[in-house]
């Protein structure tokens, strides 16, 4: 005997959604709508008041991104989801529902130069301190451990230098602290990594990335496992003590595996306000529905593309947790049985500058600041994307000047090594081509 | 709040505000290895309307302490004990699945002390398919993988929650999954499937009473939900088509309607 509740290719296209109750639409429609009707002063009052569901506000929910939010909660198999309009916004958000002033996190030092910016300069505004930890570095993530810490926050797969944390020992050491630990799965999806079965207790994705794979939209999601128990300590009143917003309630005691969305939606959407605009949650959807077929052939490409750049004269080495020698080989045949993404790091003979002429002289990769999209990118992290951060930071964060990070897309792979050649080629003699 | 029974501390929800004994109360039941947090989208509302709620944790659920009893009929007494321990002396009650035995038995046990019952997706009997119920002993996971499936309407399981966000099946199942599995669904199923007075206890209620069934329920079927009704003296029945057994969570709203007319007639507020 087998439940035969729906799986996850299944989920990837049904999930969220029952077109009965949206005249009989197969496909989700768009509600591109801002507010929504009350039956009575009685419904509205009970709705304000979260006794019972439904829409108010597009800024706390709407029905289209509502089914994004499902989706994607059914897929990472959680109870609860709440998107946002980017993925800075959800690691804002989760964040801000997590901690006060005063508080203090402890996170991997391998993360999107974006999120090291959030957590160095722009919490502590806030009052919330950070201590960063290599994410090899597993004992150190205890160490840094404080009275005021309130979580573990990384990426599972470190970006750009492909280190990986190790998840169920770091999930260990936050349960003992009593503290949750939080994954940016972003790199990953849910297809080849499921953080909630390795002890993580919430997740974020920036869906802008493979999630949609189609480059359109800007989104963003939390996803909560209803693993974390708030009320083991005293750790977290804002979750645990009556909550003034909404007549005294303690989320933790009426939401249980539910809590830390119902607040961070309650609180922080109201207040906050980075809501996703429904046709971009539309977007993502449309994604969604191939993310399967899409990542085994982001896989099965990048493998390929390992092998031809540890092959190749001009690469001075390859970073993928699937190359031989890796240091976390062993550790991603485990939790990464799918294989390990479509992100690679290699390093160009030649340092910078052959590294700026190889950028310049590819034409079917895209040079761009994003990953993750259907497409194959390449970027040269040291001068764009971690390019606010000091000599120092950018040696803590892993980088190095002739580092190349490419996110492996869908187009026939014997173009994109044609087109690879040509950027080769051109970065052995970048004089030549600084000068044309 | 926490309050003792017997002794022991016991956790239920007050539907956000704080219980006063001076108000008519309401006790809600949750069925097998669940806890109050299934409640939340019907006690809150009554919590806010003049009523005093108790979603309460069965010992040894949820954030009560103790062991879970290990019959219907104890649970049914304990569910008596609840009221005098927080100072009332009567109750309307609200049962869900095995909750459903348990206000019964809690009525023919306490008949002076209930003011109406509310049955959600019941049946006169539970009888447990032995191999689930192994599971359930074994604290295997998939018992409760298994559970959410029959629980869940074939609507159900495509998820679509009356509020934004939340993924029913994977909230039920967490529910469980937060306790360990044997000391509280095992105990459970096998407390339903020895449970044979089903029956001749319906047959002796004597005061309103409203029964909610699921269309699609796989876990107590429409049909012995409906031979339940027939066995008690004027029983009120209303069927929420395109739904399971989680008629609570999967059509939270009409739950809530139907249970609202049905408190507002027999158990009114003082005027
Ligand atoms: C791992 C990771 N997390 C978060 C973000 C931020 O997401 P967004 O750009 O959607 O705000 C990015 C963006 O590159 C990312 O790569």
């Amino acid at each position: 005997m087998d439940p035969k509740t729906y799986k996850f290719d299944t989920l990837s296209l049904h999930a969220g959604y029952q077109p009965g109750k949206n005249a009989g639409s197969r496909q989700v429609p768009i509600y591109q709508t801002t507010s929504y009707m009350f039956d009575d002063v009685d419904h509205a009052a009970a709705l304000f008041n979260l006794e019972r569901g439904g829409h108010i506000y597009s800024r706390m929910s709407n029905p289209t991104v509502q089914v994004l939010e499902e989706r994607v909660c059914a897929l990472e198999g959680g109870t609860a989801a709440l998107a946002t309009a980017s993925g800075m916004s959800a690691i804002f958000l989760t964040i801000m529902t997590l901690c006060n002033a005063g508080d203090h996190m402890v996170v991997s030092s391998q993360l999107y130069g974006g999120t090291v910016n959030l957590f160095r300069l722009t919490l502590p505004k806030f009052g919330i301190k950070t201590t960063f930890v290599k994410p090899r570095d597993t004992e150190g993530f205890k160490k840094a451990i404080k009275p005021n810490t309130k979580g573990i926050f990384g990426e599972l797969v470190g970006n750009p230098g492909n280190e990986l944390m190790n998840m169920p020992e770091v999930s260990k050491i936050a349960k003992e602290a009593g503290i949750p630990l939080i994954i940016d799965s972003t790199y990953q999806t849910p297809y080849l990594c499921r953080p909630f079965e390795h002890g993580a207790d919430l997740v974020v994705h920036s869906l802008t990335k493979w999630m949609s794979g189609n480059g359109s939209s800007m989104a963003g999601i939390l996803v909560e496992g209803g693993t974390f128990d708030w009320m083991q300590n005293d750790k977290f009143p804002s979750m645990t003590e009556p909550y003034e917003g909404y007549h005294g309630l303690s989320f933790a005691e009426e939401f249980g595996p539910t809590a830390f969305t119902m607040m961070a939606r309650a609180e922080g959407m109201r207040d906050m306000g980075p809501c996703l605009a429904p046709q971009n949650a539309w977007n993502i959807l449309h994604g969604l529905e191939t993310l399967s077929l899409r990542m085994e052939k982001h896989c099965s490409n990048a493998l390929k593309m390992v092998e031809y750049l540890s092959n190749h004269e001009s690469v001075a080495w390859v970073s993928h947790a699937s190359a031989p020698g890796h240091p976390d080989k062993e550790l991603a045949e485990k939790i990464l049985p799918k294989g390990t993404g479509s992100m690679i790091a290699f390093g160009i003979k030649g340092g910078k500058e052959a590294g700026a002429a190889f950028i310049n002289n590819v034409k079917l990769a895209s040079h761009l600041a994003n990953v993750g999209d259907a497409r194959t990118l390449v970027i040269h992290p040291a001068s764009a994307t971690h390019s606010q951060m000091d000599e120092a930071t950018l040696k803590f964060a892993g980088l190095s000047h002739d580092m190349i990070r490419l996110s492996v897309g869908l187009e026939d792979f014997e173009d994109i090594v044609n087109d690879f050649e040509d950027g080769f080629r051109a970065a052995k003699k970048p004089r030549l081509v600084a000068n044309k | 709040m926490k309050f003792k029974v017997r002794g022991i501390d016991t956790f239920a929800s007050t539907g956000g505000r704080p219980f006063d004994k001076n108000k008519p109360l309401i006790i809600f039941v949750h069925g097998s290895g669940l806890s109050h947090m299934v409640w939340v989208l019907q006690t809150r509302y009554f919590a806010f309307r003049g009523y005093s709620v108790l979603a309460v944790d069965l010992p040894g659920h949820g954030l009560s302490s103790g062991e879970s009893l290990k019959t219907i009929e104890e649970m049914g007494n304990w569910v008596g004990d609840v009221i005098g321990a927080v100072g009332c002396k009567e109750a309307s009650l609200v049962g869900h699945s095995q909750g459903c035995l348990v206000t019964m038995e809690c009525v023919a046990q306490h008949p002076e002390k209930i003011k109406t019952l509310t049955l959600m997706g019941g049946a006169s009997a539970i009888p447990m398919n032995p191999e689930l119920l192994k599971l359930a002993e074994e604290s295997n996971p998939k018992a409760v993988d298994l559970m959410m499936d029959f629980a869940h309407g074939p609507a159900g399981h495509f998820g679509g929650h009356p509020v934004p966000g939340l993924y029913h099946l994977n909230v039920g199942s967490m529910i469980v999954q937060n306790k360990e599995i044997k000391d509280t669904l095992g105990v459970d199923f096998r407390a339903c499937d020895n449970y044979k007075n089903g029956p001749e206890v319906a047959k002796k209620l004597d005061l309103p009473t409203l029964s909610i069934l699921g269309a699609q329920d796989r876990m107590c079927r429409l049909k012995d939900g409906k031979i339940l009704a027939d066995y008690i003296k004027g029983s009120e029945v209303k069927i929420i088509e395109d739904c399971g057994h989680m008629m609570l969570l999967e059509e939270a709203d009409q739950t809530l309607e139907i249970l609202k007319k049905f408190i507002a007639e027999h158990y009114p507020l003082p005027s």
